[in-house]
């Protein structure tokens, strides 16, 4: 019974993110275009950099710019439901669902359904722009499901982190704070070239970021040349994990603070 | 002073005391292009050793990128400014009164420019603190920080005519993407004649914040080069006068709507 009703406070969360999504565009669309841009921009406009000497990667950097791109839009697809989360407790819509919630810790299980939704549209969307690119795909059909399987996980961790921020602040200004760890732990990975041809700090705080491993695991996944899997997996569950405590302490807070 | 210097300080003191009352907004849009700055300048450095790259310091070669976002950031702030006022009613009420358009739209562009004025003294100071080095010398770095401040009046304008034509804030931020899609399509990561792709070289050759940021780079890393300077000049220029005259324009048809 209390599943059931767990699920179904999820469902309705999920359904009603869903609908504002479609109905306001102008929410979805920066979304959309944001990882498009990136794509655009790095793989067209870096590609030269594969010729540096020491860059050793065989899927081409259309592909190892791609699996940075998708792991971007799954990072920030859980920044953005984020801001959608402080948005309601900002206008007060929180404070209704929190009463009418039957099980509460369904909301955080509804945020992240639509958080995965939406990250399921834009990972399509991104993934037909790669293959219109031409982007060599050297991975099996497991190998390819993996590199999914990473991402989903990224978009879940962290839309339980930016989950965890807005049920604590509540507030829509609260936005900074959600999404720059995200940019930084993203961007002090090996985006444009591998760990190898890093150096100083960045190559000390590459090394210590987890996202490095996701990364070098999807680029693996997709020329077909695993790389640091199991490390990937933990390191990704291993957050989700983390920031699921985080955010449902948050929704404790939220709950004594009546979600005001 | 002139009535209209008199009205454009009035809307300017407005404008830039908005701008200082949200520290919030102040320090998000300094320290956001450092962040960028600091990370790209590392994790890119590797690209100087692409035969045909014109320096060793990838500091050096990218610098100008955060003044550009600086740029972008004063357009985000003149426009969404101008974008509440129009949303409030404010600029309804100030119809009624005898300002003239002229001085709203320089006078607003005022919070922008003090907010790129600090961004650019930031900057500056990081960017020499780190071992950036001007070719051009000290007077290379007033003319780099005249060049700055025109390109981030230019935005300004074009924040102007979002805002004026969307007719809220909200409009305004939403541009976000595709002004700084405008950055991404240019030639701040890597020169133009080292584009592999053709479709990206055409599109960073046409777009002019190609030639801004090449300017700006000009004096940085060949001290003077009257080309690449003149081409960042005129196009900052002409998009301010384009920028001006839209908002000019559309000022004048949100004016008659109320």
């Amino acid at each position: 019974m209390s599943s059931a009703s767990r699920l179904s406070v999820a469902y309705a969360v999920v359904y009603r993110y869903a609908r504002i999504q479609i109905s306001n565009p102008s929410l979805f669309v920066p979304y959309l275009l944001f990882p498009l841009m990136s794509f655009m921009a790095y793989a067209g406009g870096l590609s030269r950099l594969r010729s540096i000497p020491g860059f050793h990667y065989t899927g081409g950097y259309t592909s190892f710019q791609f699996v940075f791109v998708l792991l971007q839009s799954a990072a920030f697809g859980g920044v953005f439901t984020g801001f959608s989360v402080a948005r309601d407790f900002e206008y007060g819509f929180a404070r209704r669902l929190l009463i009418a919630a039957p099980r509460r810790s369904g909301l955080v299980l509804g945020y992240v359904g639509a958080a995965l939704l939406r990250w399921t549209i834009v990972a399509t969307v991104v993934t037909a722009v790669g293959l219109a690119a031409r982007m060599h795909i050297g991975g099996n059909g497991i190998e390819i499901v993996g590199l999914y399987t990473l991402g989903a996980i990224v978009n879940i961790a962290f839309t339980l982190w930016a989950a965890g921020v807005a049920l604590r602040t509540r507030s829509i200004q609260s936005g900074p704070l959600m999404q720059t760890p995200v940019f930084l732990l993203l961007f002090l990975a090996p985006v444009y070239v591998p760990i190898g041809l890093l150096k100083g700090w960045i190559h000390a705080a590459a090394r210590a970021n987890p996202m490095t491993y996701l990364l070098d695991a999807g680029r693996g996944f997709i020329a077909g040349e695993d790389t640091h899997v199991l490390l990937a997996f933990a390191a990704g569950l291993g957050l989700a994990v983390l920031f699921s405590l985080w955010a449902l302490r948050g929704l404790q807070r939220a709950e004594a603070a009546g979600g005001g | 002073m002139s009535l209209l210097a008199g009205q454009v300080a009035t809307i300017a003191g407005r404008s830039v005391q908005r701008t200082f009352r949200q520290p919030a907004v102040m320090i998000a849009n300094v320290s956001f292009p450092l962040l960028l700055l600091a990370v790209n300048s590392n994790g890119l450095r590797a690209a100087t050793h692409l035969p045909g790259f014109p320096t060793n310091s990838f500091l050096d070669f990218f610098l100008p990128f955060s003044f550009m976002q600086g740029a972008i950031f004063a357009a985000l702030v003149a426009g969404t400014d101008l974008g509440r006022d129009i949303d409030t009613g404010f600029l309804n009420r100030l119809a009624l009164t005898p300002m003239r358009g002229a001085a709203l739209l320089f006078g607003q562009l005022g919070g922008g420019l003090a907010l790129a004025a600090i961004q650019a003294a930031v900057y500056l100071t990081v960017g020499l603190a780190f071992g950036a080095r001007f070719g051009s010398g000290p007077i290379g770095i007033v003319v780099f920080l005249v060049l700055a401040m025109t390109i981030a009046l230019a935005f300004g304008s074009l924040g102007l005519v979002i805002a004026l034509r969307a007719g809220s804030g909200e409009g305004v931020q939403s541009s976000f993407p595709l002004l700084f899609f405008l950055l991404l399509i240019s030639s701040m990561n890597l020169p133009r004649n080292l584009i592999s792709v053709d479709w990206f070289r055409i599109a960073a050759t046409l777009n002019p914040v190609s030639y801004m940021i090449e300017g700006m780079r000009s004096l940085i890393i060949e001290g003077w080069n009257g080309t690449a300077l003149g081409l960042g000049f005129l196009f900052a220029l002409l998009l301010l006068a384009g920028g001006l005259g839209a908002s000019a324009l559309s000022l004048r048809t949100r004016m008659a709507r109320t």
